[in-house]
């Protein structure tokens, strides 16, 4: 095993995540708006805001889903047991005593067991409860007529703000995560440049460098 | 545009429909003059008929423009008088119009008796009690100045039947002097004035010319409406809140509908009338109109709603979401919620506060007292104290309270137990929160302190008016004499114990809409204490809800818990730099 500098993000990759936390962004700063956390903005521009960063981002997130099924790019995501204690008494305990970190990033497992975990929860629990609250939030005018819907609507708004905070509070974990290790800075450039340290066997290596997606020389120094 | 201009082609089409074959007759008969017709002298009153001559004389000539309506009532012999009271004039009118004071006496501007089927009850101004002076009955003359008749001198009994005691010309009065003396009845003031007289718009009583009045006739205009009703309570504005003076001619800020800047609308434009009975009523408000949509412009409507012109769905570009979101809103908020942002807009403010306990103090020479300390928008001084009427308070650009109403008003009626212990409603908003008829509507919320038996638990009658009878208190100011006196005269039973207690009374607020970029702001709701504050059965995006509250302290935690990890991490970093954290 050798480990060297491999395109591991390609352009859609990347983009799928910027545009992501872009939108996720805005939609924190026009939630906290229409919840009244803060007046920087007009409530009506606030929703409006709102309503078309969640759209976008739907689509976004339909693309990037077809994406992921046809580039088997979503058995990244699938979470795994190997390795997750390691991992997890790394986050609890070694990171304490200066350890390095027990995973080495592989071209198919780019996420340790935890990060897997984590991103799987995110995406089948949190984003589903955003966006199902959330299609039901703007889609009011189609079932306003039926029974109860101040209530179901006062369910759904509940559950819409919870969602959005518990992303919240992932964000600010996965911000929080990315000054373990390398540091900051190293994290966070693969998702800028696609280029990561990734452990290649001599297959993988071999195939990488003939389609040029192996980097001559590293982005960065240990 | 679009909708006047076909509005305008169809009544012309019209006209021109109802001209042809009226020509096509004409032509014909017009040199079939006989000797004994044209020597004829035209007969006066009901029977007239004037000969052919005559007729020829008062048709238009051909000339341009061409008259809207094919009546000129200016060159009617029988308008031409004279006339030596209203009712005469009523009675020339009923010489054509034979069945108009029969369906006028089917109104409610004429019985002032509601039958509410919903809840029962029998309203109306000549059977309920107000939080204003309380009761016309034993104050007629008065209060009846505006009823839409003459001489209906006790409300005990049904108004007149006599035809000729309906006031055409109060409504269709054209010449602008034609007014109703504030304490004759409803009659007018004719010559002699009595010294001091007023009109009921508090106006000095000047001679009523009734000729010009009957000659002047058209359909009513603001100014026929706005006599009686914008001077309802005995001021103006002081009752309803958003019908005042300014409505004669608003600015587009005001009323956008109403101004001569805006749509130019007169009171009939929406109050549409079928069989003189005018849509709209705040017994039973049109708080929607499932059909509005369907109708065509111009086609026969008998709901007063904004629905009815605009739909549930009015809202448009130029932000399609923003539209959708607004369009959203109108199963739960009556569109008069936001359009109308506060009442009693353009200077003229609407009494909002009436302590009748107060009244019958006399300063130090026994006098009866006038206190000034309001000052409204246009500068006119307002009592907030009289002898005769207690305390006031008065608002303007009033904040409206907000509730759920499917239009219907239950009433506390006379002789209904009450709780003193509470503020009375004199009226109830009906309406279930959420209901398919029932939307959250503005109010004005009228505050009073009337007077009500302590033995019976009843709200009684008063005698205010009535100069030289011993017992009025307007006169008099001796409550006493004033509250037996009215229960005698309604022939109900007094203990003889009174005292005042609180009570509210809901005006639906309807008027003075705002131009649409004066709607209510979405943050005036969507805000922590916003003005749905209290209101059941919606949700209010726009405070911090329970969600966001476990949402936020969600967050506090991860922060703590990465803040605390970091921390442990500083802590337990090796001096010699051995990782790269």
């Amino acid at each position: 095993m050798v480990e060297r500098c491999v395109k591991v993000y390609s352009r859609f990759n990347r983009l799928w995540h910027w545009s992501q936390a872009g939108s996720i962004m805005l939609l924190f700063f026009t939630g906290a708006r229409i919840m009244g956390l803060h007046e920087v903005m007009p409530f009506g521009l606030a929703v409006t805001v709102h309503s078309l960063v969640a759209i976008a981002l739907l689509v976004l997130w339909v693309f990037a889903t077809f994406w992921l099924f046809t580039t088997h790019g979503w058995k990244q995501f699938i979470p795994r047991l190997t390795g997750f204690l390691q991992v997890a008494r790394f986050y609890a305990y070694g990171v304490f005593k200066g350890e390095e970190h027990p995973y080495s990033k592989t071209l198919e497992r780019r996420h340790n067991p935890l990060q897997a975990g984590a991103y799987f929860a995110l995406k089948m629990a949190l984003f589903p409860a955003i966006w199902v609250t959330g299609l039901a939030y703007l889609s009011y005018g189609f079932w306003d007529s039926a029974d109860g819907q101040g209530f179901w609507l006062t369910i759904i708004a509940n559950l819409h703000v919870l969602a959005a905070f518990a992303i919240g509070s992932f964000v600010v974990a996965h911000l929080y995560l990315l000054t373990i290790g390398h540091g900051f800075k190293r994290h966070v450039q693969p998702m800028i440049t696609g280029y990561d340290r990734i452990d290649l066997n001599a297959e993988e290596e071999a195939y990488l460098e003939q389609k040029g997606l192996v980097r001559a020389t590293p982005l960065y120094k240990d | 545009m679009k909708l006047s201009a076909l509005r305008v082609t169809a009544s012309l089409t019209a006209a021109w429909l109802a001209l042809g074959p009226a020509w096509a007759q004409d032509a014909p008969t017009a040199p079939q003059e006989t000797p004994e017709a044209s020597s004829e002298a035209p007969m006066m009153g009901a029977q007239s008929r004037p000969d052919p001559a005559t007729l020829a004389a008062n048709a238009a000539l051909i000339t341009d423009p061409v008259a809207g309506l094919t009546a000129d009532h200016s060159k009617f012999d029988v308008l031409k008088g004279p006339f030596a009271s209203g009712p005469e004039v009523t009675a020339a009118c009923l010489s054509c119009h034979t069945e108009a004071s029969n369906q006028v006496m089917h109104s409610v501007h004429w019985t002032w008796t509601y039958e509410n089927a919903t809840t029962g009850q029998t309203l109306g101004k000549a059977h309920e009690l107000n939080a204003f002076c309380g009761n016309v009955a034993s104050n007629e003359v008065r209060c009846t100045s505006c009823h839409v008749g003459y001489g209906w001198d006790d409300v005990r009994e049904p108004a007149p039947t006599d035809p000729t005691a309906v006031d055409c010309l109060v409504c269709h009065d054209s010449s602008g002097q034609y007014a109703k003396q504030d304490n004759l009845a409803g009659h007018p003031p004719l010559d002699p004035v009595a010294e001091g007289a007023k009109t009921i718009t508090g106006a000095k009583a000047t001679p009523v010319d009734l000729v010009k009045a009957a000659l002047s006739v058209g359909q009513p205009t603001r100014e026929n409406c706005g006599n009686c009703h914008f001077y309802g309570g005995g001021g103006d504005n002081v009752k309803h809140g958003d019908l005042s003076s300014v409505l004669f001619d608003p600015p587009r800020a005001v009323d956008v509908h109403m101004s001569q800047d805006g749509a130019n609308m007169t009171c009939e434009s929406c109050h549409v009338s079928d069989k003189h009975v005018l849509a709209g009523s705040r017994y039973e408000g049109d708080v929607i109109d499932p059909h509005g949509a369907d109708r065509m412009p111009g086609a026969e409507r008998d709901t007063a709603s904004c629905t009815s012109c605009h739909t549930d769905a009015p809202h448009k570009g130029p932000n399609p979401l923003l539209a959708m979101k607004l369009n959203d809103h109108t199963d739960s908020l009556a569109c008069q919620s936001c359009h109308i942002p506060s009442f009693a807009r353009g200077g003229v403010a609407t009494k909002t506060f009436w302590d009748w306990s107060t009244a019958g103090r006399m300063d130090e020479n026994g006098k009866p007292i006038k206190e000034h300390g309001y000052t409204q928008g246009n500068g006119a001084e307002l009592h907030t104290y009289l002898s005769t009427k207690g305390d006031f308070a008065w608002g303007e650009n009033v904040v409206p309270h907000y509730a759920w109403s499917n239009g219907v008003m239950r009433y506390t009626l006379p002789e209904m137990e009450i709780d003193p212990s509470q503020v009375v409603e004199i009226n109830q908003i009906q309406g279930e929160a959420g209901a398919p008829d029932a939307r959250i509507f503005p109010f004005k919320r009228m505050e009073g302190r009337q007077a009500y038996d302590t033995v019976r638990n009843v709200l009684l009658f008063n005698h205010v008016y009535g100069p030289g009878d011993g017992t009025a208190l307007w006169s008099y100011f001796d409550w006493e004499k004033s509250l037996k006196a009215g229960m005698d005269y309604v022939g109900l039973e007094y203990s003889g114990n009174y005292d005042f207690v609180d009570t509210y009374m809901y005006w639906p607020i309807a008027h003075q809409v705002a131009p649409k970029e004066d709607a209510l702001d979405c943050a005036a709701c969507h805000a922590e204490n916003g003005r749905m504050a209290g209101i059941t059965g919606i949700y209010v995006p726009g405070g911090l809800n329970i969600g966001g509250k476990i949402g936020m302290v969600l967050l506090v935690l991860a922060a703590l818990g990465v803040a605390g990890h970091g921390v442990l991490r500083l802590v337990g970093r090796k001096p010699n730099g051995g990782h790269h954290g």
